[in-house]
């Protein structure tokens, strides 16, 4: 006669294996899950990192740098013998908000491939929008197994400020690789800064990690509507210019002495990180008309903040013989959509235009 | 329902069974589903109208259950304590306003007292007059009057035009009113139910109920927002039983509470994420994955219906109520037929007590109409208010067509076959029995395209999409 279960019985082994999952699953911290992916496998991989906040764009922000390779081209892709490979580093002006991904740099990089150093130039969309030195150098770290020949670099002095290092929600849930980089580059900042606290054991069981759990499947399922739409975020008909009409405030994150406050560290990591060229781009800006245009540039600078800025990094590349490109004043206010660094297609043109010349350029030095 | 509404539902459930036995248990349930109509509604932009919603779904069943009964059964014992609880607890939700900083139970504040007051007399009067009058009227008129709501509701025309009327009357501005201003939870399984018992009134087959066994039966919190559509006398033998909760029920109603949690909130919300909708259907790209996006949806709406009925039938098994099962594994059927003997099978089942089996003895009356053309518009008519319960919209009269149409074809096609083909070979008949289930999912499938998408237009263009007939 087949035993009836107990409902006691039911209980407690519900409540024993429910302990036991979640204690097995501390055990599986430090085993790379993201590296698991359907991306480059069944579902094609995606020319820019995961990032979205809504449902309809297809797309999810998730904290695994892991799993946002894996599910990124570049994993799937062989380097072929033929190709020159260029890892394009930066923020959301990289990545391509409000832009197809035919539309961004690297999708007009790759539209008219130019030639570099006797091969053919490919590049790779790395940026992520959120502005952070210490984010870029993050991924930069991470990308460099992918075989580079050449990093391009671009950013704006929004990413420089040490108090905003790491602010960037990628940054401040990757502590474990940030006090790596913190070791390995002997960067300034602390690991003992709060943000970069280490999990404690009950923070690394099932119940706490579900969610970076439902992100990773969900990021795979969000792949078959990756592949079914190449959407990959919501493109509105209409949104808001960025805003020309400025506070009259001239203050940037409350810094007095701008040269003090910089994370030239991290900057300088960045450009050693990887043995091969890395060209360091000053980012096109917008260069508002408006109300109080004289105080400030734009939403994010005032002018002295931006001039010295500029000053002291074309000083640094200079010194350290980096090759630098300062942009920041090649776009008409048009080229410019949501934000003072986010350009429209054409603007992408002009400035793939100035990159590939650059390129070019390294390769022939 | 939500994880929170379903955990507590459990749990209250858990200790209706355990702790409560005869009347009280009844009287517990009641008080329950009257708390959960409450709590289920969702909010509604019109001031208060998560409050005089389920006002006005207790009101209907008072009344319902006032012209089904005999005169005079309002003074017997349990009618008396079953008006109270209800009195009583939806005074204390309005009550609550003055009480609590912040409502518990509805979404926002209830409505001053005075209001309240004035609507539960005026309505109370309202009730008893109506119960005064002949059944031979009352019955036929709250059959049409539950039918008037279920079509404004169900219509975006006539929903926009009654949120502008509300609107217009509480001296809001009209502008921001919208078709689904009026969010009435569970009002077309509530709808169905009473007009069930209308019905079985009028046919003279109502047995009598007392008032908690009607009240409850119709908003039963289990299956107040997803069904299944019970049959009051099953429902109310079930509250009649002497029940105490065993080790076996519980974990009977605890398999099937975990089996329908599984295909709801992980199966049928992850295939969510990639069933076709309006906007998915105008971005794929090619035939392949427009199919894939059409299986995620025809899987996401199976295991969504089917996992709450699960919780639903779970649930009611731990206070002792055996409702009856909804889905039977419907795309593993041969037929049409088949396929709907086993999806939605309360719903299907109601419009064949209710509709189907008289039409089709109407219109037998007519010999003059040759077979066929009966069992067309049979076929035809009972799946286009199918369609329409879902609502009064063209995709779903579309989507009701396309079944009927659907099943008129295949009772045509099984009577060719019976008089012609005869297989005996076991592996012919497996092939065909294959066959027929691959055949019958894809046209319930194909179906799906009109029911997901609200603009006939784009189903038509996904249609051709699937065929490879457009770019």
């Amino acid at each position: 006669m087949q035993n009836k279960p107990r409902l006691f019985a039911v209980l407690i082994k519900t409540i024993l294996l429910f302990v036991l999952f979640n204690f097995v699953f501390i055990f599986t911290h430090n085993i790379p899950f993201g590296k698991l992916s359907l991306y480059n496998v069944i579902f094609p991989g995606r020319e820019r990192f995961p990032f979205g906040e809504t449902r309809e764009s297809y797309n999810l922000s998730l904290f695994d740098l892991d799993a946002m390779f894996a599910s990124h081209i570049l994993a799937g892709t062989t380097k072929t013998s033929d190709e020159y490979r260029v890892f394009l580093i930066g923020d959301s002006s990289v990545w391509g908000t409000l832009l197809t991904s035919e539309q961004t740099l690297a999708g007009q990089l790759n539209a008219n491939p130019v030639s570099a150093c006797g091969k053919t130039v490919h590049a790779y969309n790395l940026g992520y929008p959120t502005i952070s030195l210490t984010k870029d150098l993050m991924i930069l770290d991470q990308a460099k197994e992918y075989q580079p020949d050449m990093v391009v670099w671009l950013t704006t002095l929004e990413a420089f400020p040490k108090d905003k290092q790491f602010e960037s929600p990628i940054v401040a849930n990757n502590a474990e690789r940030i006090r790596d980089l913190i070791f390995k580059y002997e960067l300034n900042a602390s690991t003992k800064d709060p943000v970069l606290n280490y999990l404690s054991k009950p923070e690394q069981t099932f119940v706490s990690q579900r969610r970076a759990v439902a992100d990773l499947i969900r990021l795979q399922i969000y792949g078959a509507l990756w592949a079914s739409t190449g959407v990959d975020q919501i493109y509105p008909e209409d949104y808001e210019r960025a805003q020309t009409d400025l506070q009259v405030s001239a203050d940037f994150h409350a810094i007095t002495n701008l040269s003090e406050e910089l994370a030239i560290d991290v900057l300088d990591a960045g450009m050693h990180a990887v043995p091969v060229p890395t060209i360091l781009v000053n980012e096109p800006m917008l260069i508002s008309n408006g109300l109080n245009s004289d105080v400030r540039y734009n939403f994010f600078y005032p002018r002295w903040a931006y001039d010295a800025y500029r000053q002291q990094i074309a000083e640094l590349a200079t010194a350290q013989n980096w090759h630098y490109l300062d942009l920041w004043d090649l776009m008409p206010a048009s080229e410019f959509t949501n934000s003072a660094i986010h350009l429209t297609p054409s603007g992408e043109m002009l400035l793939a235009n100035q990159i590939a010349i650059a390129i070019q350029t390294i390769c022939d030095k | 329902m939500g994880l929170t509404q379903i955990a507590t539902s459990i749990l209250t459930a858990l200790l209706v069974g355990a702790l409560t036995r005869g009347m009280f248990r009844i009287y517990f349930l009641l008080a329950l589903s009257v708390l959960a109509i409450y709590w289920f509604q969702p909010v509604v932009p019109l001031r208060s109208f998560d409050f005089w919603i389920p006002a006005l779904s207790l009101a209907l069943v008072i009344l319902t259950w006032s012209i089904t009964s005999q005169a005079g059964v309002w003074r017997s014992r349990p009618n008396f304590i079953g008006l109270s609880i209800i009195i009583a607890l939806v005074t204390l939700i309005d009550l609550s306003r003055y009480i609590l900083p912040d409502p518990i139970l509805t979404a926002t504040t209830p409505p001053q007292f005075i209001q309240y007051f004035l609507f539960a007399i005026v309505g109370g009067a309202m009730i008893l007059l109506f119960s005064r009058f002949s059944q031979k009227w009352t019955l036929p008129v709250a059959i049409v009057l539950l039918i008037t709501i279920l079509l404004i509701l169900k219509s975006p025309i006539l929903s926009l035009q009654a949120s502008i009327f509300f609107r217009t009357l509480a001296h809001r501005p009209i502008e921001n009113a919208s078709a689904l201003d009026l969010r009435w939870l569970g009002f077309s399984y509530i709808a169905f139910r009473l007009i069930h018992v209308l019905r079985d009134k009028q046919m003279g087959r109502l047995p009598e109920l007392t008032l908690p066994e009607f009240a409850t039966y119709v908003v039963f919190f289990p299956s107040l927002s997803a069904g299944p559509i019970d049959r009051a006398e099953r429902f109310a033998s079930d509250l009649k039983k002497d029940f105490a909760l065993t080790q076996d029920e519980t974990l009977l109603a605890g398999q099937r509470i975990i089996v329908g949690l599984f295909k709801k909130f992980v199966v049928a919300d992850a295939l969510a994420l990639m069933a076709l909708n309006d906007m998915l259907a105008t971005q794929v790209r090619t035939t392949g994955w427009m199919w894939i996006h059409l299986y995620a949806y025809a899987f996401q709406i199976y295991f969504d219906f089917s996992g709450y009925t699960d919780i639903a039938i779970g649930i009611a098994r731990l206070v002792g109520i055996k409702l009856p099962e909804n889905f039977l594994s419907p795309y593993t059927k041969p037929n049409l037929t088949q396929f709907w003997n086993n999806w939605h099978m309360t719903l299907t089942q109601w419009f064949r007590a209710y509709f189907f089996n008289p039409f089709n003895r109407w219109i037998r009356g007519y010999k003059t109409i040759p077979a066929w053309m009966m069992i067309l518009v049979g076929q035809l008519a009972t799946m286009l208010l199918i369609g329409l319960w879902h609502g009064v919209t063209l995709n779903f009269i579309l989507w009701g067509a396309w079944h009927g149409l659907g099943l008129f074809l295949q009772n045509r096609w099984s009577d060719f076959v019976k008089t012609r083909i005869n297989i005996s070979n076991p592996r012919l008949q497996a092939t065909m029995q294959l066959g027929g289930i691959l055949l019958t999912f894809h046209f319930v499938a194909l179906g799906w395209v009109f029911f997901a998408l609200s603009d006939p237009s784009i189903s038509w263009q996904v249609l051709m999409k699937l065929f490879g007939l457009s770019s």
